[in-house]
């Protein structure tokens, strides 16, 4: 029973977050809960459309008219039909039908593509990912995953961790998703037994740990019943951790878990200067002052980006990349106002001490903190397109704001998910995971992927059709020190 | 620069923590900023509708202190709010825009388009919209549509090729891997942009009171002229007029979007302030299309169809 004693520890984590963002009894909303990004994985059948639907459904995210039509439409075909707004358990309408929002899905009753909804507590707002088990599974949970701060993998109980299971922890594990969480569902089906649930979160730890994923958080629930779900459940009282939304509602997101560790990077996307065509009603303003405060703007010049990662301050020494150039950071604008420090995932506009030579596709990043751009890259591919890759394909690599062209050198394995390891391969097909040696045409700041997600991700597009290839995931560079190279 | 000029505007914004609504806006403005980059002639869909408000608003805090570097385009069915024609216009000075206005009644009066049985115009707006494309050969056009809306909006790409047509294919989005975008197109192709995907209804009010942000005065409770019709209240208007056996009423009322006068309906709502509104809107147990779209009810699968057909 180690693994549910391990899980009882972790239910403080729900009571360790702020109270910030609740509705209060007047009604009143307070207006600063946070976001978490969350997406789900899973096999054919194991219930995932029917969570979701749970999950929207007992957080109250589903309104009375979506439940009404998807009440009138389960009907139709065949389910029991309850009364809209009262829905004693999943059987009474396909809960399934609240996700799948496209005619040939509805038609062919299958999910094609990633689908996001919404909904939030008194504590966040969740984005969620929900992305289809069957079609394509590798390319939505990359998808999905990319942007995620936590993934929660579907295991049916009567089923236990099957193959694609351990796909889906593989390419969780490559993607660096922060948080995994693995929900057993179905556990009505097996009596609420502990002794399966067990057995199952055993199977998960040990899968994990060949993979390298630590802190895989396992919880029971029946997605049809509401067990776990969203309220803690009275048939399992073996289990004594937080239910599937208080431990959403807990994890740190990425970015609060990076906040202050990550050096700061910051690709720019565009040069902000006026040069007199200031917004009219700055102009306007400006002109009331009758200082002839017009002149102040006359050399603004300002760097906009979004922080891909860490933080900065007014008065940090910053190195410009590929140019290697360093200078201070003198200002950091936010529409008018001025910030004394900013952090990931900001969108601002900093000032530079030096006139230096910065345009779109350049990085800004703490001094001192980042080698070389390099030319040369060792990755790892995940494959999207149907159109195959062979060693020496011409691409585009889009990294940061920058895009350059390039050659795929070398393909030197496919992973192969089962066991996590590599075999030998000279192309990669749709869904394959793959190393590959690519040299660019100008030199990109780019770095290892598991020492930074931004920066160590980029995508690779067709030349021809503009059509988005792969994801690609830097590994290292040559050159690199034993322990500079990352294994991935 | 002028320190003073700065300190005067305050921003809401906190250094350290991050609240759900501070994310969101500064996803949006990496993406207006991504694509006013990359591509040639971006214009922004601006209706005077409360999403495009808030997008405009993105827009001029993306770009400050310089001015919004793109201009707005409406496709204005002939059948808008006057009080919404007047606050676009209105609007449109203020932040010195260049307004590009494609009309519904120029496509009915050359026989391209036939007046619908059922009044409403709002289905009518492709082939103006994909028209002011061409003309003005856009390549990027900015749009204020949510995820949140509708379950094939769900299923969009915040970068959304187009064809030719305008037509979008659900089947063959291409995936969206971290905060990388790929607008990469040939041409005749153009790319739609939604900034806003991951709000939802109550970011948009919460975000609209947080910034102190303008709207059409018909967003907010007032007294009209209405009649039941399809379980909606429906202003009585030049193109909206009830028959002999709806009655006139008069009601509070609000609106909760705002499109065609045709087509859109009112809710009763006491809501005057924006504070009022983000209350009722959390309470709300309806979504805003559900409540107030007819063009939506048309078909489980309405607003794929029109999407697939080139619509916003």
């Amino acid at each position: 029973m180690t693994a549910i004693t391990e899980l009882g520890d972790r239910s403080e984590l729900a009571e360790s977050t702020d109270d910030t963002g609740r509705i209060d009894s007047s009604g009143a909303v307070l207006t600063d809960n946070t976001l978490f990004r969350f997406a789900t994985a899973g096999s054919v059948d194991d219930g995932k459309s029917t969570l979701v639907g749970r999950l929207l459904h007992d957080s109250k995210a589903i309104l009375a008219d979506q439940l009404e039509s998807v009440t009138r439409t389960s009907a139709e075909r065949g389910f029991g039909g309850g009364e809209p707004g009262s829905l004693p358990a999943g059987q009474q309408i396909d809960l399934a039908l609240l996700t799948d929002g496209l005619r040939a899905e509805r038609e062919q009753g299958i999910t094609i593509d990633v689908a996001y909804r919404y909904f939030a507590t008194d504590r966040r707002s969740f984005i969620l990912a929900d992305c289809p088990g069957h079609v394509q599974y590798t390319k939505n949970t990359v998808t999905g995953a990319s942007t995620a701060d936590a993934v929660v993998v579907l295991i049916d109980a009567r089923k236990g961790v099957l193959e694609q299971t351990r796909r889906h922890l593989c390419v969780l594990r490559l993607l660096r998703v922060p948080h995994v969480v693995v929900a057993v569902n179905k556990i009505d089906l097996v009596g609420y037994s502990a002794d399966v649930f067990t057995a199952i979160a055993d199977d998960v730890r040990k899968v994990s740990a060949e993979l390298g994923l630590e802190d895989v958080l396992v919880v029971p629930v029946s997605a049809l019943e509401g067990d776990n779900v969203v309220d803690r459940s009275a048939h399992t009282p073996w289990y004594t951790g937080p239910s599937l939304l208080e431990i959403l509602q807990a994890l740190p997101s990425t970015d609060e878990l990076e906040r202050g560790q990550e050096p700061f990077r910051f690709p720019v996307q565009t040069v902000i200067r006026p040069q007199g065509a200031l917004a009219p009603e700055l102009a306007a303003e400006l002109a009331e002052t009758g200082d002839g405060g017009q002149s102040a703007f006359r050399d603004y010049r300002a760097y906009a980006g979004q922080l891909a990662s860490g933080s900065v301050a007014v008065g940090d020494r910053v190195t410009v990349l590929p140019s290697g150039r360093q200078t201070t950071i003198v200002g950091i604008d936010f529409a008018g106002s001025e910030l004394q420090r900013a952090v990931a995932p900001q969108s601002v506009s900093l000032r530079l001490a030096d006139e230096i030579d910065v345009a779109r596709g350049d990085l800004i990043a703490a001094a001192g903190t980042f080698t070389a751009p390099a030319q040369d890259l060792y990755a790892e591919l995940c494959w999207l397109s149907p159109k195959p890759l062979s060693e020496g394909g011409r691409v585009l690599v889009k990294h940061g704001s920058r895009t350059v062209q390039a050659l795929v050198r070398a393909v030197t394995g496919k992973l192969d998910l089962a066991n996590f390891r590599e075999q030998p391969a000279s192309g990669l097909e749709l869904n394959d995971i793959g190393s590959v040696q690519i040299r660019l045409a100008s030199p990109l700041p780019t770095e290892p992927y598991a020492a930074h997600r931004r920066t160590g991700a980029f995508l690779v597009i067709d030349p021809a059709d503009g059509n988005t290839l792969a994801a690609g995931l830097i590994k290292g560079h040559p050159g690199d020190s034993e322990a500079e190279r990352y294994v991935i | 620069m002028s320190t003073q000029t700065i300190d005067r505007i305050q921003s809401p914004v906190s250094a350290y923590r991050l609240t759900s609504l501070d994310v969101l806006e500064s996803e949006a403005i990496h993406i207006i900023r991504e694509v006013v980059a990359e591509f040639e002639r971006p214009a922004l869909l601006f209706s005077g509708g409360k999403d495009s408000v808030v997008m405009l608003h993105l827009a001029t805090k993306a770009f400050w202190p310089g001015r919004v570097p793109f201009p707005v385009l409406h496709v204005d069915t002939g059948h808008n709010f006057p009080e919404v024609i007047e606050f676009r216009d209105r609007t449109v000075a203020r932040l010195g825009l260049r307004l590009v206005v494609g009309l519904v009644q120029d496509h009915i009066d050359s026989g391209e388009l036939a007046e619908r049985a059922d009044g409403t115009r709002n289905p009518l707006q492709t082939a103006p919209l994909l028209e002011a494309i061409r003309v003005n050969r856009f390549d990027a056009v900015f749009g204020g549509g949510r995820r949140d809306e509708d379950k094939a909006r769900a299923k969009e790409r915040i970068l959304s090729l187009r064809d030719e047509f305008g037509q979008w294919d659900p089947r063959n989005q291409r995936p969206e891997l971290w905060n990388l975008y790929n607008g990469r197109h040939t041409a005749g192709q153009h790319v739609r942009a939604f900034p806003i995907s991951n709000w939802t209804e109550l970011d948009i009010w919460r975000y609209i009171e947080r910034e102190g942000i303008e709207l059409p005065g018909l967003y907010y409770a007032h007294e009209r002229e209405v009649y039941a019709r399809d379980g909606m209240w429906r202003a009585v208007g030049d193109v909206s007029l009830p028959r002999a056996d709806e009655p006139v009423l008069i009601k509070t009322v609000r609106y909760r979007t705002v499109g065609d006068m045709s087509c859109t309906g009112a809710v009763e709502s006491a809501a005057a302030t924006v504070a009022d509104v983000v209350r009722e809107v959390a309470a709300s147990t309806i979504t805003e299309r559900g409540a107030t779209r007819a063009d939506d009810r048309i078909s489980e699968a309405a607003m794929e169809d029109r999407k697939k057909d080139g619509y916003f």
